[in-house]
């Protein structure tokens, strides 16, 4: 019995928490290019130093930061209504309205991106599309701008917008609407005054769940997004990858995740306050 | 402000699909009555009050709301308000935020709302309860804040949909002298929707029996219990024996006109049987009298004496007799 509870943690210690360690070892390390790994341990704070001295890092970080947070805004205008209508439609047409909404999931993440750079890049469908209807005669590059990595942001994470959200507006009883309108309140009022103050914990959950992984997003800035995009996901992909410095990038890897603690601890107090909630 | 009926219906009729839910129905209210409409699961009792509400819109027919035509006006624009069987507190929102929320949708100034709410929740003893959820409360509580939710703003008419149903049987009745002391002090007219037919006969002032979407009788408790108009009122409201008359037609005749005696009872009527069966409910018992003429009958005696499970036992020879006044003739 006790090795069946345990089993969980060891494996969440094992390739969640020991690696979680390491990257800080390897944050708290020097940088040795010539030796393989490419990393000295110790305990130095310069790489940590460099992230607050260079404004790259800086700036990296609030762009992220502002990217993730305008997406988030856009998807949940996107996902409100969506889910309100799933939630609103008649309980048979339900299922398939959910499976519309997590249809894409059955294709690749990096494919379905992939996909946008086509639909996005010069001469692609979209730019032939405006042409075609005359609503722009020359509308210039989408692929490569702040644009692209919005528009592949909301449509890679409006699913986890929409399910949380439908999630509480299909426990809303409907007799409270009844009640308010009842009471004089016309529709608007009545949404405004009973449906949005009871969606809220849906709300704060969807958004939460697109924000989070936005703002450490990797691939749709690299791939949609343009030189100038710039997105801390970015920056730890080139400091790795291109620049070689482990200890570098591992630090902007802490960082990171330690700007997202905040976020992530009102989401799970929004989860276990919904719960008791319904108990 | 007329001094016609507070509500007038002619011929509304609802459907849902197939299904005719109200049908052709007419009724009249009149002023500061407590009206009960009363009849079994699917009878259309509810959408005749959704639709005095106007969560419903009937297909057919109008609707008049002291004298204006209410058949197309939306919820929030009619003089009417309800308590729901649910009672729909909004859970996000303490007692007087519940209680004041239909006077802030009519724009009442503050002071004015915080007084009303006050003054509302004083009158059914929710005083001191003005800042707790409703999830703090018991079922009794909730169902004042509902009652106290939809009174605050004075409506021509309050609709009730099974205001009682959900309390347990004690409160249930002490709440019915609740609930008529309120209507009778407010002079407000009441329109109630109930399945229990004791509590429609204590409450109401005039009820309305129905049966798949019409109403089958509307009079006073005493009307609708002594001169049932027709074999399913007679039979849906309490205990009816339901005699054929020998020149065709049918009788209804109550348990307790019965007069039940060992030897044969010095009455214009009296028949003969067995006791087949009884059932001792404390201050009397109902006993199922097996007869030639008219088949098992139900007679009930009061049991005046202490005397184990009442006078009479089981399997026991009695007379069955009654007066020619005792039994209502029916029509249908």
């Amino acid at each position: 019995m006790r090795f069946v509870i345990g089993l969980p943690f060891l494996w969440l210690g094992l390739f969640f928490l020991l690696p979680c360690l390491l990257v800080l070892a390897i944050a708290l390390g020097t940088n040795a290019p010539d030796s393989v790994p490419p990393v000295e341990l110790g305990l130095s704070f310069k790489s940590f130093a460099l992230l607050f001295s260079d404004d790259l890092y800086l700036a990296a970080w609030l762009s992220s930061i502002r990217i993730a947070a305008t997406s988030t805004l856009v998807a949940l205008l996107l996902g409100y209504p969506m889910a309100y209508a799933i939630a609103r439609a008649a309980p048979n047409r339900r299922p398939l309205l959910l499976m519309l909404v997590v249809l894409p999931f059955w294709t690749s993440f990096l494919i379905r991106i992939y996909a946008w750079m086509g639909l996005l890049a010069d001469n692609g469908l979209i730019e032939q599309f405006l042409r075609w209807t005359g609503l722009a005669t020359n509308p210039g590059t989408i692929l490569g701008t702040e644009w692209a990595v919005h528009l592949g942001i909301v449509y890679a994470y409006l699913p986890f917008m929409v399910l949380p959200l439908y999630a509480t507006l299909e426990k809303l009883d409907d007799s409270l609407l009844e009640a308010a309108g009842d009471l004089g309140a016309r529709p608007l009022a009545a949404f405004l005054t009973v449906t949005l103050p009871l969606s809220l914990p849906g709300i704060v959950a969807g958004c939460l769940l697109v924000f989070i992984p936005a703002v450490g997003e990797f691939v749709i800035p690299d791939l949609l997004g343009g030189t100038e995009t710039l997105m801390i996901g970015k920056v730890l992909w080139d400091e790795f990858f291109t620049n070689g410095d482990w200890p570098l990038a591992s630090a902007v890897a802490v960082c990171l995740l330690v700007l997202l603690v905040g976020p992530i601890a009102i989401f799970q107090r929004n989860q276990a306050r919904s719960l008791e909630r319904r108990t | 402000m007329s001094s016609g009926p507070i509500v007038r219906i002619e011929g509304l009729t609802k459907r849902f699909g197939p299904i005719v839910a109200v049908d052709r129905v007419d009724l009249e209210i009149a002023r500061g009555e407590l009206f009960a409409l009363l009849g079994g699961s699917g009878c259309g009792k509810t959408t005749l009050l959704r639709m005095l509400a106007g969560f419903e819109t009937p297909d057919e027919g109008r609707l008049f709301i002291d004298g204006q035509d209410m058949t197309d006006v939306p919820p929030y624009r009619r003089p009417v308000n309800m308590m729901f069987q649910s009672y729909a507190l909004f859970p996000h929102m303490d007692v007087a935020t519940n209680v004041g929320y239909g006077l802030r949708r009519d724009g009442v100034k503050a002071p004015e709302i915080a007084t009303r709410v006050a003054e509302i929740l004083k009158l059914v003893h929710l005083d001191d309860h003005a800042k707790r959820k409703p999830s703090q409360l018991s079922g009794g509580q909730r169902q004042r804040v509902a009652l106290a939710r939809a009174l605050v703003k004075r409506p021509k008419i309050l609709l009730l949909d099974e205001p009682l149903a959900a309390l347990d049987r004690k409160l249930r009745e002490a709440t019915r002298f609740e609930m008529v002391r309120l209507q009778e002090q407010l002079g407000l007219t009441f329109v109630m929707v109930t399945h229990d037919q004791e509590e429609a006969m204590s409450m109401a002032t005039r009820l309305a029996v129905m049966n798949a979407g019409r109403i089958a009788q509307i009079g006073t408790p005493h009307e609708i219990y002594e001169h049932p108009a027709s074999r399913f009122v007679a039979d849906f409201i309490g205990i009816a024996n339901i005699l054929a008359l020998p020149e065709g037609g049918w009788m209804a005749l109550r348990p307790e006109k019965i007069t039940l005696a060992a030897g044969r009872p010095d009455l214009p009527r009296a028949v003969a049987g067995t006791i087949v069966d009884l059932a001792y409910e404390g201050d009397r018992s109902l006993y199922h009298v097996a007869t030639e003429a008219h088949g098992t009958m139900i007679v009930s005696a009061a049991n005046t004496s202490r005397t184990a499970g009442g006078a009479f036992s089981r399997g026991q020879q009695v007379w069955l007799g009654w007066s020619n006044e005792a039994g209502q003739r029916l029509e249908a």
